[in-house]
């Protein structure tokens, strides 16, 4: 004992554990993270590789080789020239009628959802908290359920087929999520704030849009998100509530890669793929953890 | 002086529980009245109803001679104060102030010059352009405070203003809110579970307990005299030594185990015989000695000392019941120490077990 | 004075929190009249003999004798089950590992993340066209072992009736697995620090604490995860119409969301598409209502 506290240095180990890189532990462990990442990277490498060849070059190569040869021209045709079954006028109408629905689809959703949860939490109300309920129970029941008598119900007030009634729809089926989103963020914010705005006089809009808005920017920007990639990515409601005029960029990319007709030009396919897919990942890479937040929130019951 | 707060009957129910239950507290013009009590007991909700954030369900409130029973909060001529502060975090402290004197569409001028008076005598001026997430804690509660003051009204709410505060910060604020309410002269209500806040603030402290008010008094009547068990064992660090007993020789005296305890000076009501009494007896008004005392005394055994600084704790063993007494420095004595307790009967209080109310 | 004021706001109650509740009107418009009607009317109308238009005549239940008669039906269910309990199974267990990995305290954990998480910001149709194309058999996987040596190497589950579940799963799993892990890594990071002290005190391995100790305290982040990965495979649509068109051989990857919109919206059969459609919240309800209990007992038993 007395041994050991007068020469420490030299008995048994000191200082910072040595830790090595290449542990078996680390290389397993990187090794098998690679391995998935390149599950995860093989399509978007391929879409982008074939979108950049000729057919020629696509006919005999390797779908991942990069191109010997580098053209745009299955972009250009893609955006311009390729063929629907009704048109040939390329994804450029798609895209357009996909921005089209989607600002106000965004807009109103997340006005009305932010309302709801703004309400929920601050406004209480007899049955308030039912109607929340049976919302987030709804949004579990198939859209196939209530597609048809939405349909009549559109029919009705005049709006079936046409823009706005697929902004309503959008506002419909995003209602559960977005308002469970904002109902916990605004959960978050201390009460005491909304009472001294009371005291301070400040009603119900007042309250909305002077206090709770200017303090909740980050969750818009995550609901933003949230719908913005929703909205572009939706298939089934562009089908069913819109005339062929207005289908959406996925309706009429579908349309376009699985039309029978003529010869199949894959490089024009995966550049339209890309280009549909474009917005979304744009969005989805600048928004980093916010997008994480965003789909986390569909997970967290309230 | 007039009422400046009347409330008449007040019931509150959350569906079938009933927080607050017949509530019924005048608060003077001027006075400082504090509602103290433990967690959940009903007293920051008595000061929402106060506020008009909280719709009651039976009842009347009346501020400065009006029925504000259903008037929104902002109506009311009152200013709260918040734990968490509340301050908007996306407004400037001037905006802060400002926020409730647009909305009452008070002119640019009149609001200019209330701020400036708020900012002076809360001495915050240079403060008034930045947010709240650049102050620190005591000046965010100033801020605050001043939110009230530019309203210009005479009842201040404050809802335990000063728990989010460290110790020191606590204690100068308390200091400068007690300072306030003498250069102002307004009504305040304030809530807190702390004590001393009780203690020092208080013209007047409501003592509450499951939504009903134990007992309304001024600082040292409600310290000297509680009016039940609750109350005694509330106030007071270390609390007040209960000694479960009965009152014996036609009330003239305490049975305490095989201790008899002279009540002669006792400051109550009538005594009687009660086969179940129990005697509280505050840690500071027992003396400690190591040989016999005259009077009232029983024999105990010391088990532990503490420190503390300006004086010392000696725990003790009395028939079985745990005491503590408070006593000097030099009065410290080893575990073990067998000692006479001598006991402040006039100071005491004696409460009749089955009701727990002071005799 | 009697009456002013005694009590409280008795005969104002319905116009107290008036803007509240005219903020609420979408919300309890979109639960009342949309969810719960329009369920309640599918469900309704299902059974009647509706064709091209909807008409109360009651039939019983004609319409779901003829639906579990109809071979395409049948093929629809078995497909959807057998690819749900494929894909509940190995969307968890991937996305628990995958979490797991990654909460070793990697480098570059951003990154991995970023490219595990990219692909659940595509759509469906784009997922679909993506992997039609990589596993296309005459310049996908295939082609390229085949030009590596291997003659025989046969990969070509989107034409093979038999395997085409196979090829779906792949890009469903490409798809939400990234979801499932950040799930699964935020449940991981919402356990208490000092459990994996204790553990590492008591001298418990690693692998051990995840099994014995880890995933039983995550059993609520299981469910959920279970659920909304439930819920979402009963909907799969877009992926099948993308990749497959329900094929090959006519009907070998057919899934009740595409037997529901075909007979609704192409065949003109309504009653079949309702009967459809309910059985479809049924299959919804037997995941939930489960959920529900279990959620609603956790609560009440504190």
């Amino acid at each position: 004992m007395a041994d050991v506290a007068m020469h420490p240095a030299l008995t048994g180990p000191r200082g910072a554990k040595p830790r090595r890189l290449l542990s078996p532990r680390n290389i397993v462990l990187y090794g098998t993270l690679i391995v998935v990442c390149m599950y995860y990277i093989l399509p978007l490498w391929v879409m982008i590789m074939t979108s950049l060849k000729g057919m020629p070059e696509v006919r005999l190569g390797n779908i991942f080789a990069p191109p010997v040869e580098i053209t745009f021209q299955p972009w250009v045709k893609a955006w311009s020239e390729a063929c629907t079954g009704l048109n040939c006028d390329g994804l450029s109408r798609g895209f357009w009628n996909s921005v089209v629905i989607t600002v106000p689809s965004v807009v109103v959703s997340i006005l009305i959802a932010s309302i709801n949860g703004y309400a929920l939490v601050n406004w209480r109300f007899r049955g308030s908290e039912v109607f929340f309920t049976i919302l987030i129970f709804g949004s579990f029941i198939p859209y196939q359920v209530m597609l048809y008598p939405i349909v009549i119900g559109l029919r009705e007030i005049g709006l079936y087929g046409s823009l706005w009634g697929l902004v309503i729809v959008h506002t419909i089926f995003g209602m559960p999520i977005l308002t469970l989103l904002f109902r916990n963020y605004f959960s978050s914010v201390p009460e005491e704030l909304f009472k001294a705005a009371r005291v301070d006089g400040a009603g119900f809009w007042g309250i909305y849009f002077q206090i709770m808005l200017p303090m909740s920017l980050p969750i818009f920007v995550v609901a933003l998100i949230l719908q913005v990639t929703g909205i572009w990515n939706d298939f089934l409601f562009g089908v069913v509530f819109t005339k062929p005029e207005l289908y959406p960029m996925t309706v009429q990319l579908n349309n376009i890669v699985n039309s029978v007709q003529g010869v199949k030009e894959y490089n024009v396919n995966m550049a339209a793929t890309l280009l549909t897919g474009l917005v979304p990942l744009i969005v989805y890479f600048v928004s980093g953890k916010l997008f994480v937040r965003g789909i986390a929130a569909g997970a967290v019951k309230g | 002086m007039g009422n400046s707060i009347e409330v008449k009957d007040l019931t509150l129910n959350f569906g079938s529980v009933s927080v607050l239950k017949n509530l019924n507290i005048d608060v003077q013009e001027g006075e400082f009245v504090v509602l103290l009590g433990p967690s959940g007991c009903g007293k920051s909700t008595l000061l929402n109803c106060l506020a008009g954030l909280l719709d009651i369900s039976d009842g009347q409130i009346w501020i400065k001679g009006k029925n504000v029973t259903w008037a929104e909060p902002s109506e009311r001529g009152i200013g709260m104060v918040f734990q968490s502060y509340a301050l908007y975090p996306q407004m400037t402290v001037r905006g802060n102030l400002s926020f409730g004197l647009k909305n009452a569409k008070v002119p640019q001028a009149e609001i200019d010059k209330r701020i400036a008076r708020a900012a002076e005598i809360l001495q915050i001026q240079p403060l008034l352009d930045r947010k709240p997430a650049a102050l620190s804690g005591g000046q965010r509660q100033r801020v605050a405070i001043g939110r009230a003051l530019v309203r210009d009204v005479d009842v201040f709410l404050f809802d335990e203003p000063l728990s989010n505060l460290d110790a020191k910060l606590r204690s100068e604020l308390r200091v400068e809110i007690k300072r306030l309410h003498n250069a102002l002269g307004n009504t305040m209500v304030y809530v807190t579970h702390d004590q001393i806040e009780a203690l020092t603030l208080a013209d007047r402290i409501a003592v509450m307990k499951g939504g009903v008010i134990q007992q309304l008094a001024a600082p040292l009547e409600i310290y000297n005299r509680p009016s039940n068990l609750f109350v005694a064992g509330f106030l007071g660090s270390p609390s007040m030594n209960f000694l479960k007993g009965k009152t014996v020789d036609g009330g003239r005296a305490f049975q305490f185990g095989s201790t008899k305890i002279d009540l002669a000076g006792y400051e109550g009501g009538a005594v009687l015989e009660r086969d179940q009494a129990i005697l509280g007896v505050r840690p500071e008004h027992i003396t400690v000695s190591t040989s016999p005392v005259s009077g009232p005394s029983m024999p105990a055994e010391v088990e532990i000392d503490e420190h503390l600084g300006a004086d010392s704790l000696l725990w003790l063993k009395a028939e079985g019941t745990n005491m503590s007494v408070r006593v000097p420095v030099e009065g410290r004595l080893p575990p073990g120490t067998k000692v006479h307790l001598g006991l402040d009967i006039p100071k005491a209080s004696l409460f009749d077990a089955k009701t727990e109310q002071r005799i | 004075m009697a009456g002013n004021g005694a009590g409280a706001k008795g005969g104002s109650r319905l116009f107290r929190n008036l803007n509240a509740k005219i903020a609420a009107i979408p919300m309890i418009l979109t639960a009342l009249l949309v969810f719960v009607g329009g369920t309640a009317w599918t469900v309704l109308y299902s059974f009647t003999n509706s064709k091209l238009l909807p008409r109360a005549n009651f039939v019983g239940l004609d319409q779901y004798e003829r639906l579990w008669d109809t071979s395409r039906w049948v093929i629809s269910i078995g497909n959807l089950m057998a690819y749900g309990a494929m894909a509940l199974v190995f969307t968890i267990v991937i996305g628990f590992v995958l979490a797991v990995l990654m909460d070793q305290k990697i480098r570059f954990e951003d990154t991995f993340r970023t490219i595990m998480l990219y692909p659940f910001a595509l759509s469906f149709v784009v997922t679909g066209l993506v992997w039609q194309w990589v596993l296309n058999p005459e310049f996908g996987i295939q082609h390229i072992m085949r030009s590596l040596g291997w003659e025989n190497f046969a990969f070509d589950p989107l034409n093979d009736a038999d395997t085409v579940l196979f090829g779906l799963l792949i890009a469903g799993l490409w798809q939400g697995t990234g979801f499932v892990m950040c799930l699964m890594l935020a449940g991981l990071r919402g356990i208490d620090e000092d459990i994996w002290k204790a553990a590492r005190v008591d001298g418990i391995p690693t692998w051990k604490t995840y099994l014995f100790v880890i995933v039983p305290m995550m059993r609520p982040v299981f469910v959920t995860t279970f659920v909304i990965i439930a819920a979402g495979i009963i909907k799969l649509y877009d992926l099948v119409v993308a990749m497959t068109s329900g094929g090959p051989e006519g009907n070998a990857s057919q899934v009740p969301a595409m037997y529901v919109y075909d007979y609704m919206f192409q065949a003109q059969n309504l009653g079949q598409g309702f009967a459809a459609s309910t059985m479809m919240l049924l299959s919804v309800l037997i995941v939930l209502i489960p959920w529900a209990w279990l959620e609603y007992g956790r609560k009440s038993r504190g």
